[in-house]
């Protein structure tokens, strides 16, 4: 079933532009990998990306430019070694199983709170962090609010918070104007890819006495 | 001279690019003083030849547009001249050895070479990965199928779109041309320009609703 839920606008065009911190691109990446609806939409930037840079002033080149593209045509490419390419499953689509390399087993978990495990993915991005969260079947993290930005994707299972249900692919972004509890459903853990900028926020009276609970 | 031109003249198909296929380069260089604003059609045919026959004509004729405009668009985006001249150059020369996977059916030819642009930035000045969904994952969903005439709709909607964002209010157009020239995410030009986030949100959001609009008017 295609997700319900999908990235805003901006963050498809931060995404298509090029200009999305590396978390926040992987998100969205892994996201059009399930996603036909959004990838259309991410396309449709694209072709805009086109025909602006066919719009553009052309800039002077040198003088040799062509000559020197020419003689380099037919030199073999060189070749960099390159990470071998992570063999992609259901949980981890890519391009999120370049950044998982070793399994989701094989990832440094640390348990939040009793029922929720994170683990940090390693990845540029500067004030954004990604990390994979694991809501045990039932359990909720706790009502919080955010300082910065707050993206979450369903790799498996579900949530359910004050604003709807999000299922495998669904996305949910939060503000510092959201307050929110989600809770996994309860048949099974619920995976996600988590993006934030800024720390987390909890609100409840246990959350104070834990506070910031996600480093990210 | 004259067979160089047909290029010009004849648009899309298979003819255009055989045309180009063992004209002389100087014949080439002439024609290019005198030559007509290429169609958009017409790179795509060039992309046919260099992936077919290894054209280097053709390559020309697509270094001719786009090395000028690809160094100015890694200029705008704060590359000196001398840094954007060199990544011009491997973005070309990345041209040349993809032109094989280029599929007129997903994108005109300047859109696939703004993404080749795009994503060697990235890497390079950047120094980020930059993560794409990848259609051969089993995990990926495919779309539905998609009507055959979308072939020739991708290259033709290009410039169709330079006159769609020009129609757009100027606040609209301008953060669209600030999301793609300036390396900032939506909310760091919210911020350049001390506009409140969900004013840049909603102005993005109404622009992309009319090009979307745009769009299905021509499907």
């Amino acid at each position: 079933m295609s997700p319900r839920h999908h990235p805003p606008d901006e963050l498809i065009l931060d995404y298509a532009a090029g200009s999305a911190p590396e978390p926040v691109a992987v998100l969205v990446a892994t996201h059009l990998a399930l996603c036909p609806a959004c990838r259309d939409n991410a396309a449709r930037l694209e072709r805009v990306g086109g025909a602006l840079l066919d719009d553009l002033p052309p800039a002077a080149i040198a003088g040799d430019a062509l000559e020197r593209a020419l003689a380099r045509l037919d030199r073999p490419p060189a070749i960099f070694p390159r990470a071998p390419s992570v063999p992609s499953n259901r949980l981890l689509p890519a391009p999120l199983s370049q950044y998982v390399t070793a399994g989701l087993d094989g990832l440094a978990w640390r348990r939040v709170v009793r029922g929720i495990d994170q683990a940090n993915l390693t990845c540029g991005g500067g004030a954004f962090k990604a990390s994979i969260l694991r809501i045990s079947a039932g359990r909720a993290i706790p009502r919080h609010t955010h300082r910065g930005t707050e993206m979450l994707m369903v790799l498996d299972g579900a949530f359910s918070d004050e604003t709807g249900r999000y299922g495998r692919g669904d996305v949910e972004v939060s503000d510092e104007t959201v307050i929110h509890r989600p809770v996994a459903e309860a048949e099974r853990d619920c995976l996600c890819l988590i993006v934030t900028a800024g720390p987390i926020r909890l609100t409840g009276i246990v959350g104070r006495l834990i506070n910031p609970f996600i480093r990210g | 001279m004259k067979r160089v031109n047909r290029l010009w003249d004849e648009g899309v198909v298979g003819g255009a690019a055989v045309a180009l296929v063992g004209a002389s380069r100087p014949a080439l260089d002439s024609a290019m003083d005198v030559a007509p604003t290429p169609k958009p059609g017409d790179f795509v045919a060039a992309m046919r030849a260099i992936a077919t026959s290894g054209d280097r004509d053709a390559f020309a004729t697509l270094f001719a547009h786009f090395a000028p405009r690809v160094k100015a668009y890694l200029m705008q985006l704060g590359a000196e001249a001398s840094a954007a001249e060199d990544l011009m150059q491997e973005v070309m020369l990345t041209v040349w050895r993809r032109a094989e996977s280029y599929d007129p059916a997903l994108a005109g030819v300047s859109t696939w070479i703004f993404t080749i642009a795009r994503n060697r930035r990235i890497d390079t000045l950047r120094r980020e990965k930059r993560p794409e969904f990848d259609p051969n994952d089993p995990a990926f969903v495919p779309d539905a199928p998609r009507p055959a005439d979308d072939a020739v709709a991708a290259w033709q909607w290009e410039r169709r779109l330079v006159a769609a964002i020009d129609e757009l209010p100027e606040q609209q157009a301008k953060l669209l041309r600030l999301a793609f020239f300036e390396d900032r995410s939506h909310a760091d030009i919210a911020a350049a320009l001390r506009l409140p986030l969900g004013t840049v949100k909603s102005r993005i959001r109404l622009a992309m609703a009319r090009l979307r609009t745009r769009f299905e008017d021509e499907r």
